[in-house]
């Protein structure tokens, strides 16, 4: 009897070296250090756990409210709170070293010196399997998106980082600005080992019948399924300006919609706000992209990076 | 903590724009729910990702749920047209909730403004059962005064004020407080207070409590995200270094929403 048809895909996928099990990650912010969400998914059935951004020093973050919903979507304008290294290496890596996941610590910083001193803390820590840079939080005053909107600044980092960096090193990028290809070639210029795209893309919203910002910060990230279509472009256009790895991300609700930032270039997504609307949903886009894989007959996840026709 | 997909038994408007919702859960689903926790509803339309914070009212059952809320933005009024029979998915139960054991036994002042009304009657349930001597003091916009009769057989003793001064005394919860003392020539006797409503009431009541040097209890709203503490979105500011947070903010849909009054600054 030939079995080989009905042989299970190969969900695993490799990114700078590092082999995923499956290629369905978190995104940054949306899914603190796993703990919250552990109640409700195993996290072991996940590609990687993608952790909150971490600084050297606590940060407090924005005044609230710090969340609205739109159509489609929400704005965020959290301002990157967190406890600092020292609380996250102490609790939350801790936490995640029970699990059989892979550990990407999303690091940030107001000047290119914070974000080398979390680095540096962090390339001691065997549990830490990749790093990702935040240059593209558009809630913080200082550093974070300047760095990623400036390809010059945002090659300096990257060079900077990648000197001290145990591990290999995301440069996730923000979708507000005008070349996002640019700004992919200039993380692959600096020795990034993957980037990840996209951000939140900067929004607003005004309450019409009391005449005043939603937001205390006025300004704020727009996440959802509203920006999945600008965020698959820009994947496809990233992944075709660079040979680096592409971790794909913006409105993912479903395994398809996984599916869709694979076949546009993306080599590994992250499931973001939608978390909010369904507590299990990482699992469930695991679950969804193998039987996609089954029912179009592809044999590996891998094979489906780039794959999209025409 | 689960999201699960509930039936709604009833959903009918009690007083202008408030709402009485009652979900039946799945055969699976058996909560534990204490008074002062809440839910995260999330309306149907696709087009609304997040779900609605709404403080549960009474766990009629452990498989039972009474949510009594105020339809007020896009959301909300599509939860209020819910009809029986159809379904809506939930998240819960969240938050802290009141911690009873401790004001067992006690005497204690339960005060809710507007739709911080709702919460309070679960919590005076779960008192009086206690062994608590409940006052309930319900604050209304105006003489619509739901769930009145529940908190009556509820609670020890009622009183009532409106802002319009249709019905009790003319004001908030802290006016019927004054007058009561005035007619019965002494101040309505309290170990604790707990409180639900609008920021400045809940200033004010804060204010009265520190000046009879009474525990209180406050329960805060904000908008929210994920509802379970990862999104950092519905924080407060407290007066000391939050020991999750490890900066002065504290979540409110996990360290809350029930607060020590003197530990947050609202």
């Amino acid at each position: 009897m030939d079995n080989s048809k009905s042989k299970t895909p190969d969900m695993s996928v490799t990114i700078a070296g590092v082999t995923l099990k499956n290629p369905v990650m978190t995104a940054s912010g949306t899914f603190g250090s796993g703990m919250e969400y552990g109640q409700f998914v195993d996290l072991n059935r996940l590609g990687a756990v993608v952790t909150k951004g971490v600084a050297a020093v606590p940060w407090e973050g924005n005044p609230t409210p710090r969340v609205a919903e739109v159509y489609g979507g929400m704005l965020n304008a959290i301002g990157l709170q967190n406890p600092g290294i020292d609380v996250f290496i102490e609790r939350d890596l801790a936490f995640l070293k029970d699990y059989d996941t892979r550990v990407i610590v999303n690091v940030c910083g107001h000047t290119e010196e914070e974000y080398l001193e979390v680095v540096e803390r962090l390339a001691g820590e065997s549990r830490v399997d990749m790093l990702e840079i935040n240059v593209s939080c558009p809630n913080v005053k200082q550093g974070a998106i300047a760095f990623g909107t400036d390809p010059d600044t945002l090659c300096r980092i990257t060079q900077r980082i990648k000197r001290i960096a145990a591990q290999p090193v995301i440069m996730k990028l923000t979708p507000n600005v005008t070349d996002i290809a640019e700004m992919a070639r200039a993380a692959e210029a600096g020795g990034a080992d993957a980037i990840s795209l996209i951000n939140t893309i900067t929004g607003m919203k005004i309450d019409v019948e009391t005449r005043r910002f939603v937001l205390a910060n006025r300004t704020g990230g727009l996440s959802g399924p509203a920006i999945k279509p600008v965020a698959v472009r820009m994947v496809w256009q990233a992944s075709q300006a660079v040979r680096i790895p592409v971790i794909g991300m913006g409105g993912i609700a479903s395994a398809e919609d996984a599916a869709e930032f694979m076949l546009a270039g993306a080599s590994a997504v992250a499931v973001g706000a939608m978390n909010f609307h369904d507590p299990y949903l990482t699992e469930r886009v695991v679950d969804g992209l193998e039987a996609y894989l089954e029912r179009h007959g592809i044999d590996s996840a891998a094979q489906l990076t780039g794959a999209v026709i025409g | 903590m689960e999201k699960c997909t509930t039936t709604v038994s009833t959903c009918a408007e009690i007083a202008e724009t408030i709402y009485d919702l009652q979900l039946q859960l799945p055969e699976t689903s058996r909560w534990e729910v204490r008074p002062g926790q809440f839910v995260g509803l999330y309306p149907g339309s696709a087009a609304r990702l997040l779900m609605r914070p709404i403080s549960i009212c009474t766990a009629i059952k452990p498989d039972r749920l009474r949510l009594v809320f105020r339809a007020g933005g896009p959301g909300t009024k599509e939860l209020a047209g819910l009809r029986p029979g159809e379904t809506v998915d939930v998240l819960g139960p969240l938050g802290n909730g009141y911690d009873v054991e401790m004001l067992a036994g006690g005497r204690v002042l339960l005060l809710g403004g507007g739709i911080g009304i709702p919460p309070m009657l679960g919590l005076a349930r779960s008192l009086t059962a206690a062994d608590a001597e409940v006052t309930a003091v319900l604050g209304y916009r105006n003489g619509e005064l739901f769930l009145k009769d529940d908190f009556e057989r509820a609670a020890a003793h009622v009183l009532i004020a409106c802002e319009d001064g249709s019905t009790g005394v003319r004001g908030n919860v802290l006016d019927a407080l004054r007058v009561a003392q005035e007619e019965t020539a002494h101040e309505v006797p309290a170990d604790a207070i707990c409180a639900c409503g609008p920021l400045p009431m809940l200033r004010a009541v804060r204010r009265y409590a520190a000046e009879r040097k009474l525990p209180c209890f406050i329960s805060l709203e904000e908008r929210m995200a994920c509802g379970v503490g990862a999104c950092l979105g519905c924080v407060v500011r407290t007066r000391a270094v939050d020991g999750h947070s490890h900066v002065r903010n504290a979540r409110i849909c996990t360290e809350g929403p029930v607060f020590a009054a003197e530990d947050v600054e609202i």
